[in-house]
C-alpha cells in the first residue's frame, strides 16, 4: 500500500500492467521520453525501453489507426490522447473501425485497446482543454467508458480496461489529478493525501467494468455521477444536509443498473449529476433509465445538474461549471414535496 | 503465392527493428549544431516566380539565406528593402520580444491563466506582414502574434484578450493568445493542432472564384504537419491550383518532442511539398530578409495564377511550449543559445548598423520606447481587469454567439445561471 495521487496510480498501473505483459505498448504525443504533458507515463520508457513507450507525431488519427493496426497484429495498445478535446481527428478511426472491427469481423479481428484521454474542466483551460466529450462515445456501439475518481479506482480500473478483451475510452479527470475537488474553486486545493482512496494496493488488482460504488449511503435521494462531480456532490450533500446516498457509476459502459435500481427502489428520489452539456449527455440516458425501471417507486421527478450547452468559457469558467450552488438548487428541488 | 515455407526462407533475414527517433541532445548535454548544413549567405538560387513547381525543388533542400556573417545582404533573394521599411520590421520585432516578456511576467503575477511566447521566431510573423499586402488574409497559428502587432492592431486590445477582461472583443470565451480579427486579416487562433491549414486553402480557393486580388497565408508548425489536416492543404492547394503560401514554422520543438518526431530525420518539410507538385522553399526563419523575399517570391507567384508556395522557416523555439511547459525536462538548457542561425532581432539589427542605418544608441533609445509603449498598453490594458477579476459580470453573454438566435433550451440555461450568480 502507497499514498498516490491519480497520476502517480495511473503511472503505476501502467509498470504492473506492462511488465506482465510484453505486448503492452504506450505511445502518444509527449508521451515518451517526457513522460506526458500531465506526466502519466513518466519513466515508462527508462524501464521499458523506446519500442514499448514512446513519442508520438502530432496526429491522433494516426495514433487511433496505429493502434488499430497493432492490436490486428495481436498487441495491446495503451495509449495516450493529450487531451480530449484533441481526440476528434482521431473520431473516425474510433467510432468506424476500433469500435466495429469485432462485429464486422465476425470476431475475427478484436481491438483490445485503452485509448486514455484526460478530460473536463476547471483548470481555465478555455474550449479546446477543458471538454467532457463522454457521451460521444457512450453512444458508440462496440466501446466502453470508464471514467475513475479516485487514485485507488484509477489504478483498478486502468488494470481492468487493459484486461478488457475489448476496445476502452478511459477518461481521467485532470482537474482531480492531484487531489479532490469539492467545487468551492476559491478554497486551496487539498491533496489526495489527506482522502482514504490515496491508499492504492501494490501491484495487481482490478475493479471489474461495470460495477458502480456507493461512496455514501443515504436514504434521502440517491445522487448518480462520476468522475470530478463525484467529490462536488458528496461536499454538496454534506453542506445542505441532505441524506443521500452517492454513487461513482465509475463505468458508464458497462452501466451497473442494478446498484443505480436497488438504491433507486430505496431512496425514491433521484438526482443525475455531471459536468458535461445537458442535452444529450450521458445525464439523460440516466434519466430514461431510472424511469424505465423504478417510475412507481420514484417520489418526484429526477432532476440533471449539468454544464451549459455552451462551449466551455475561459472566464466564465465558474459560472459554466456546475458547482455549489447549481447542486443545492438541484437538491432543494428533488427533496421538495 | 510461394509454395515454400515461410519460415526456411527467413533463416537469414535480420529481425525487424523498430526505429524511435531520438533528439540530439538531452538534458546535461552540451549541444553542437555543427552537423547542420548552413549554406553560404546568398547561393541559394532564385528561380523566376513563374517557374513550374518541379524547378523549385532543389530549393527544397536548400537553405535561401540574405543575411550573412559579415551582417550584409546576399544574392538575388536580397528584397532590397528600402531602409525605414527595414527600421519598421525592426521595431515590431523588439515589440513583440517586449510584449512577450511582459505577458509572460503578467501570467506568472497570476494576471492570466497562459500564455505563449515566439522569442527566437519573431522574423517569420513580422517579415510576412511586411511583404504582404496589408488586406491578404492569414490563417495563423497560435505563435504568430507578430502579425497582429506589424498590422498595427492595437496592443491593449491583445492584453485584454489575454485577460479575458471587457476590452476582450472575444468575451473573454478563448485561451489567452487565441485572437481573432477579421479588420486585421487574422482569422481565429484554434487550440487543435492544424486546422486552419487547409482553411486557409479554402480561403484563397473562395478569392479565386470570386475573381479577387487577395491571397492566402496558412501557417502551421513542424509538429502539426503530422495532422491529417496538413495533408489535406496540401492536396486541395495542388488540385485548385490555389493562391496561397503555406508556411511551416519548423521550430524544431513540439512541447517536448522534437522535430524528428514528426518526421525531419527523413526530410525536410519543404520535401514533403515535392510529392504534391508544389513549388517549395526552404528559407532561414531567423533571417528576416530572407523570409521577407521567400514570401514576396511566393506572393507574385499566387498574385500570377501560377499556384501555391510551400515555405519551410528553419528556426528555433528559445524558450518553453507555453507557460506551462518545463522545457529543461526534455533538451539542454543552454540549446537556443548553442543554435547557428542566430537570433533574428539581433541578425537584423546588426544588418542595419552595417547599412550605416541604425546604431546602438538608436537601439537603446528603440528598446526603451518599446519598452514604455508596451507598459502603457499594459496598464490602459489593467484598467478593464486582469482574469482572476472576470466571470462575474455579464454571464448572459456565455448563452450569445452559440447560435444566432438564443434558442428556447439556452435561453432557460441563460435565466438559471442568472439566478444562480445572484445567488449568495
Amino acid at each position: 500500500m502507497a499514498t498516490m495521487n491519480m497520476i502517480q496510480a495511473l503511472n503505476d498501473a501502467h509498470k504492473v500492467a506492462m511488465r506482465a505483459d510484453e505486448d503492452i505498448v504506450v505511445f502518444g504525443e509527449d508521451a515518451g521520453y517526457f513522460g506526458g504533458v500531465f506526466r502519466v507515463t513518466e519513466g515508462l520508457q527508462k524501464e521499458f525501453g523506446k519500442t514499448r513507450a514512446f513519442d508520438a507525431p502530432i496526429s491522433e488519427g494516426g495514433i487511433i489507426a496505429a493502434a488499430v493496426g497493432m492490436a490486428a497484429y495481436g498487441l495491446k495498445p495503451l495509449i495516450e490522447i493529450q487531451f480530449a478535446d484533441y481526440i476528434y481527428p482521431g473520431y473516425d478511426q474510433i467510432v468506424s473501425e476500433v469500435a466495429k472491427m469485432r462485429y464486422r469481423t465476425g470476431g475475427e479481428w478484436t481491438m483490445p485497446m485503452v485509448i486514455r484521454t484526460p478530460y473536463g474542466g476547471g483548470i481555465f483551460g478555455g474550449q479546446t482543454h477543458s471538454q467532457s466529450p463522454e457521451s460521444l462515445f457512450t453512444h458508440i456501439a462496440g466501446l466502453k467508458v470508464v471514467i475513475p475518481s479516485t487514485p485507488h479506482d484509477a489504478k483498478g480500473l486502468l488494470l481492468a480496461a487493459i484486461a478488457d478483451p475489448d476496445p476502452v475510452i478511459f477518461f481521467e479527470p485532470k482537474r482531480i489529478y492531484n487531489g479532490p475537488f469539492d467545487g468551492h474553486h476559491d478554497r486551496p486545493v487539498t491533496p489526495w493525501a489527506k482522502h482514504p482512496a490515496s491508499d492504492v494496493p501494490d501491484g495487481h488488482y482490478t475493479i471489474p467494468l461495470g460495477t458502480a460504488k456507493v461512496v455514501r449511503e443515504g436514504e434521502a435521494l440517491t445522487l448518480l455521477t462520476y468522475g470530478t462531480m463525484v467529490h462536488v456532490s458528496l461536499a454538496a450533500v454534506e453542506e445542505n444536509g441532505v441524506d443521500a446516498e452517492v454513487i461513482d457509476l465509475r463505468s458508464l459502459v458497462p452501466l451497473d443498473l442494478e446498484t443505480i435500481e436497488e438504491s433507486v427502489r430505496k431512496t425514491g428520489r433521484c438526482l443525475v449529476v455531471h459536468e458535461a452539456p445537458r442535452t444529450s449527455g450521458f445525464g439523460a440516458e440516466l434519466v430514461a433509465l431510472v424511469q424505465e425501471r423504478c417510475f412507481y417507486h420514484l417520489e418526484s421527478p429526477v432532476e440533471r445538474v449539468t454544464g451549459w450547452d455552451t462551449p466551455y468559457p475561459h472566464a466564465y469558467e465558474w459560472a459554466y461549471f456546475p458547482g455549489p450552488k447549481r447542486m443545492k438548487k438541484a437538491l432543494e428541488k428533488v427533496m421538495a414535496d | 503465392m510461394s509454395d515454400k515455407d515461410p519460415e526456411a526462407t527467413r533463416a537469414n533475414r535480420p529481425v525487424l527493428e523498430l526505429h524511435v527517433p531520438e533528439p540530439r541532445y538531452r538534458p546535461g548535454d552540451t549541444p553542437d549544431f555543427s552537423n547542420i548544413v548552413i549554406p553560404a549567405a546568398g547561393s541559394a538560387s532564385r528561380p523566376d516566380p513563374s517557374v513550374t513547381a518541379a524547378q523549385t525543388h532543389p530549393l527544397a533542400t536548400d537553405l535561401v539565406r540574405v543575411l550573412g556573417d559579415d551582417d550584409q545582404a546576399h544574392g538575388p533573394w536580397d528584397p532590397k528593402i528600402d531602409p525605414d521599411t527595414l527600421r519598421k520590421m525592426l521595431k515590431d520585432m523588439v515589440t513583440v520580444r517586449v510584449f512577450d516578456d511582459r505577458m509572460y511576467r503578467a501570467q506568472r503575477q497570476g494576471k492570466t491563466s497562459f500564455y505563449m511566447k515566439c522569442t527566437g521566431e519573431e522574423a517569420v510573423a513580422i517579415a510576412a506582414a511586411a511583404a504582404l499586402d496589408r488586406d491578404d488574409m492569414h490563417f495563423p497559428s497560435y505563435r504568430q502574434q507578430g502579425l497582429l502587432i506589424a498590422r498595427g492592431y492595437p496592443l491593449t486590445t491583445m492584453m485584454c484578450q489575454i485577460y479575458s477582461n471587457a476590452g476582450d472583443p472575444l468575451k473573454g470565451r478563448q485561451l489567452p493568445i487565441m485572437y481573432s480579427d477579421k479588420a486585421h486579416g487574422f482569422f481565429s487562433i484554434s487550440g487543435n493542432l492544424g486546422t486552419q491549414f487547409p482553411q486557409a486553402v479554402g480561403w484563397a480557393m473562395a478569392a479565386a472564384i470570386k475573381g479577387d486580388h487577395r491571397i492566402a497565408m496558412g501557417w502551421i508548425g513542424d509538429g502539426a504537419t503530422a495532422e491529417g489536416d496538413f495533408h489535406s492543404a496540401m492536396t486541395f492547394a495542388a488540385v485548385y491550383n490555389v493562391p496561397v503560401i503555406l508556411a511551416v514554422v519548423n521550430n524544431q520543438w513540439a512541447i517536448s518532442s522534437f522535430s524528428g518526431i514528426a518526421g525531419a530525420e527523413r526530410a525536410t518539410f519543404a520535401q514533403r511539398a515535392v510529392g504534391y507538385g508544389i513549388a517549395s522553399l526552404r528559407v532561414d526563419g531567423n533571417d528576416a530578409l530572407a523570409v521577407y523575399g521567400a514570401i514576396k517570391w511566393a506572393s507574385e507567384r499566387a498574385r500570377a495564377n501560377n499556384g501555391p508556395t510551400m515555405i519551410e522557416f528553419f528556426t528555433y523555439r528559445a524558450e518553453g511550449h507555453s507557460t506551462s511547459d518545463d522545457p529543461t525536462g526534455y533538451r539542454p538548457a543552454s540549446e537556443a543559445k548553442a543554435w547557428p542561425l542566430g537570433d533574428p532581432v539581433e541578425r537584423l539589427k546588426a544588418h542595419l548598423i552595417a547599412l550605416g542605418e541604425w546604431d546602438d544608441e538608436r537601439h537603446s533609445a528603440l528598446a526603451a520606447q518599446c519598452d514604455v509603449e508596451v507598459r502603457a498598453a499594459q496598464k490602459e490594458a489593467e484598467k478593464l481587469g486582469i482574469l482572476p477579476q472576470q466571470g462575474k459580470d455579464n454571464i448572459e453573454s456565455m448563452f450569445e454567439d452559440v447560435y444566432a438566435e438564443v434558442p428556447w433550451h439556452l435561453a432557460e440555461q441563460r435565466a438559471a445561471a442568472l439566478a444562480e450568480a445572484k445567488d449568495k
